[in-house]
């Protein structure tokens, strides 16, 4: 399974090599979507962790040991639907499936469980529609 | 049975004109023959609505007082020709500033369609007739003299389907183009795009009505680059850019449903043009052209990484179907131009024909025949490409 999780690291920890240590002790596949990190500061992470589930429950009690948040995050790409040509530019650059323009309407139809974050939308729209924002899961 | 203009036109003005999308007839042709297509049918709309280049508008904007021979001129802080006597200029869709190159001519254009105001900065050097050597000013769509849209070349009669072989990503006017073949992008809008539904340009020519940006427009030449000898397929459908339009029409009338300013990414700034052509369903001829269907419009696929190097043939069936082969490799395809919108257009040139609202005018001179398109020799200098 995969899942994504924005961590959120406090200050004495933001300059260790925690995803490091995550990936040698827990073997778990991390991908790294967003970060803000300034060593000395709080950080945080936009991170997809592809793993069993037992190993992702792991890591999280791993960051929580660390004093490292975990939050799953809610769907962070949005954008200006009435505005929306359903040109397919966006569709065209999504390779995660999560912007398809398909028939038999041909509209844009955005499905934000399968969203990467990978942000291509954001440059691909020619009307510049997306917008991005990462906020946690309540 | 051979049908003139005038017949069908009268039919128009008594509101018995029958009217179908050019969808909608290619669907009865799988039951009905040409013979009865062309008994019953009266006319098809044909549409598209994608970004296109060759765009522009041109505006007069008035004299002030005391008057400025306007040399060099900026809307909205984007320099615009100066090059169209004193109070005239072209906005050109792709116009943009260096500086801020998100914005451009087709967002101005957007913005006075749309009826913002504008703002007009304008120099020249101080003439006897024209002393007045600076001006600056805001101005709506309203507060000018003419403004109309002329595009040189719109509704290209197919096009390319755009691939990226090599390892980076190519920001593109067909998008982005994911590295080693991820996505395929396609922009015709298939069996319902207007000069695929007339290949040979029977019934459209100059002076033909047709259906632009929201307002009534017309074909005012052929459009730039028009290529009437490509290789045709078995349906006599050029397999891959062919013939083009030169379009005018009242930009004042215009409707921003059918007219956005666009940015593409590293690439620049364009416009999309929402565009329909009534095609008069005259003779059986027209009737088997227009019942075209996606699957006999075939086009080529282009590595837009190496030179628009031909990687193989693909048909719009095969498009619209989300996959195609490409060297042997399944590769993902997504339209780059509104299908939705295009038949949106269709719809509603059916609608004012039907309402006896729009008639169809037959064309004052055909589309040229014989054309093909030159390459720009480098001759008399030193080819220095600037490429980095
Ligand atoms: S961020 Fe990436 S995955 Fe998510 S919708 Fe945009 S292109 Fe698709
Ligand atoms: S690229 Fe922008 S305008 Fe085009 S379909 Fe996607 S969101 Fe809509």
């Amino acid at each position: 399974m995969t899942q994504k999780i924005i961590l959120t690291f406090p200050s004495e920890v933001s300059g260790d090599p925690i995803i490091y240590e995550l990936i040698r002790t827990y073997d778990i596949k991390v991908n790294i979507l967003k970060a803000e990190i300034q060593p000395g500061q709080i950080g945080t992470l936009l991170v997809e962790l592809d793993a069993e589930e037992d190993k992702v429950e792991q890591a999280k009690a791993f960051f929580t040991s660390r004093g490292i948040a975990t939050n799953p995050v809610s769907s962070r790409i949005s954008y200006d639907e009435s505005r929306c040509i359903h040109c397919g530019n966006c569709a065209s650059a999504c390779f995660a499936g999560a912007l398809r323009i398909t028939p038999p309407d041909w509209r844009l139809h955005f499905d934000p469980e399968k969203c990467i974050a990978c942000k291509l939308c954001l440059k691909s729209c020619p009307l510049r529609l997306f917008s991005i924002e990462f906020s946690p899961l309540n | 049975m051979a049908k003139t203009y005038e017949e069908i036109n009268e039919k128009i003005r008594q509101g018995k004109a029958v009217v179908l999308t050019a969808e909608e007839v290619a669907e009865m042709a799988k039951t009905a023959s040409a013979k009865e297509i062309a008994r019953k049918v009266d006319v098809v709309t044909t549409a598209t609505f994608g970004a296109m280049c060759s765009s522009g508008a041109f505006l007069n904007f008035g004299h002030t007082t005391p008057g400025i021979r306007m040399e060099t001129i900026e809307l909205n802080g984007v320099r615009v020709c100066g090059g169209l006597a004193a109070v005239d200029t072209y906005v050109g869709a792709t116009d943009c500033n260096p500086q801020n190159p998100t914005y451009g001519g087709g967002h101005i254009i957007e913005d006075l369609v749309a009826g913002k105001e504008i703002t007009l900065e304008a120099w020249g050097k101080g003439t006897d007739d024209y002393p007045r050597r600076h001006v600056k000013t805001l101005i709506t769509k309203d507060s000018i003299n003419e403004a109309y849209l002329y595009n040189p070349r719109n509704a290209y009669q197919n096009y390319n389907v755009a691939v990226n072989s090599t390892g980076t990503t190519k920001y593109t006017y067909m998008g982005t183009l994911l590295p080693r073949l991820r996505n395929a992008a396609y922009s015709t809008a298939g069996e319902l795009s207007p000069l695929i539904n007339d290949p040979e340009c029977r019934t459209i020519g100059l002076g033909t009505r047709i259906f632009l940006c929201g307002t009534v427009g017309y074909v005012a030449w052929n459009g730039t680059q028009f290529h009437s000898t490509k290789e045709v397929n078995a349906h006599g459908i050029p397999t891959s850019n062919a013939r083009t339009l030169a379009v005018v029409g009242d930009l004042k009338e215009m409707s921003t449903d059918f007219l956005r300013g666009v940015y593409y990414e590293k690439y620049g700034v364009s416009l999309f043009v929402g565009l329909g052509v009534p095609i008069p369903i005259l003779d059986e001829d027209l009737a088997q052209r227009v019942s075209i269907r996606n699957e006999q419009i075939e086009t080529v696929i282009s590595d837009y990484g190496d030179n628009y190097h031909i990687l193989g043939k693909t048909n719009y069936a095969a498009l619209r179907s989300g996959e195609i082969e490409v060297n042997g490799q399944k590769v993902r395809t997504a339209p780059v131009a509104s299908l939705a919108k295009a038949r949106e257009i269709a719809d509603i040139l059916k609608a004012w024909i039907q309402e006896g609202r729009f008639e169809l005018s037959a064309p004052v001179r055909p589309m040229p025949t014989g054309t093909s398109v030159k390459p720009l020799e480098i001759r008399g200098f030193k080819d220095e490409t600037g490429i980095q």
